[in-house]
């Protein structure tokens, strides 16, 4: 098809000012389903790891930890979720915080703590793996 | 009839006839497990913080290891990670049941009440289970 669709309603206009619907309404439901499918076996391992764990010495915990396989599947867990973790969040504050100023401050905050929790957990983990 | 009669005053302020909401439903399981996979969830949110202070000890040296082992090792730490466990896995389960309605399967009413108490049951003896397990691995309680 050439670059005017057929039954397009909206002007040329009205299509570059961005109006309208963003075509993105269900990327956080999708989202939220992928990272719940991933989350399953990531779940399952983290519980295995921290039982594999539980009682051993600190230079022990560094050792298992900052091994690759182990390292790579704690990683996966953490940003699959807090990406998980955000858009469930964002979903509470859009059903009950109504009020602009604190619905959009909320959010904000949402960002920023998601972000702070993964980036520390994910440092602390290449940390241990790399050894400085 | 009489609802529209009663809210005819004029203006924004007049009464209209509302939509029936939650408290005239009678609880039900179904409704009770939606709420708990949502609380669970906001719980998980914070509770994420107990997994970076105990990769962020790990990372920092054994004195800051120490203090998580610490803190995990009293009744307060115990409980806080007991529930944990439990809501991590209650989640899971529970959103394993979503994704099998979202194919939709499983909505009849005695297949979802069904699902929707094996989540329940599932996340309670699973998390009984982890925590045997636990305790042996660390050679048993202490």
């Amino acid at each position: 098809m050439s670059g005017q669709r057929q039954n397009e309603l909206r002007t040329a206009a009205r299509r570059v000012r961005g109006l309208g619907a963003a075509r993105s309404g269900t990327k956080d439901f999708w989202h939220q389903r992928v990272t719940s499918v991933a989350g399953i076996p990531l779940t399952i391992a983290l519980i295995v790891i921290v039982i594999a764990l539980l009682g051993r010495s600190h230079a022990a915990v560094v050792q298992i930890l900052g091994s690759p396989l182990v390292a790579v599947i704690m990683l996966l867990f953490i940003l699959n979720s807090v990406y998980h973790m955000w858009i469930g969040m964002q979903e509470i504050i859009l059903d009950y915080v109504h009020e602009d100023k604190s619905k959009f401050l909320s959010l904000m905050a949402n960002t920023f703590f998601v972000i702070a929790v993964g980036l520390a957990c994910a440092f602390a983990i290449l940390k241990l793996s790399f050894g400085v | 009839m009489a609802e529209l009669k009663a809210g005819s005053a004029p203006g924004p302020q007049r009464s209209r006839p509302l939509s029936p909401h939650l408290q005239i439903y009678r609880p039900m399981l179904t409704m009770t497990m939606s709420i708990v996979h949502r609380v669970t969830g906001a719980a998980l949110y914070f509770g994420i913080l107990l997994l970076a202070w105990w990769l962020v000890a790990a990372a920092s040296g054994p004195n800051a290891y120490a203090n998580v082992e610490w803190f995990m090792g009293t009744l307060i730490g115990r409980v806080v990670l007991f529930g944990y466990t439990w809501a991590l896995l209650h989640h899971m389960l529970g959103g394993i049941r979503h994704l099998i309605w979202d194919t939709l399967h499983g909505m009849e009413p005695s297949e979802r009440e069904l699902l929707t108490l094996a989540t329940l049951v599932g996340s309670v003896s699973l998390t009984l289970v982890v925590w045997v397990v636990g305790y042996l691995a660390m050679g048993g309680p202490r």
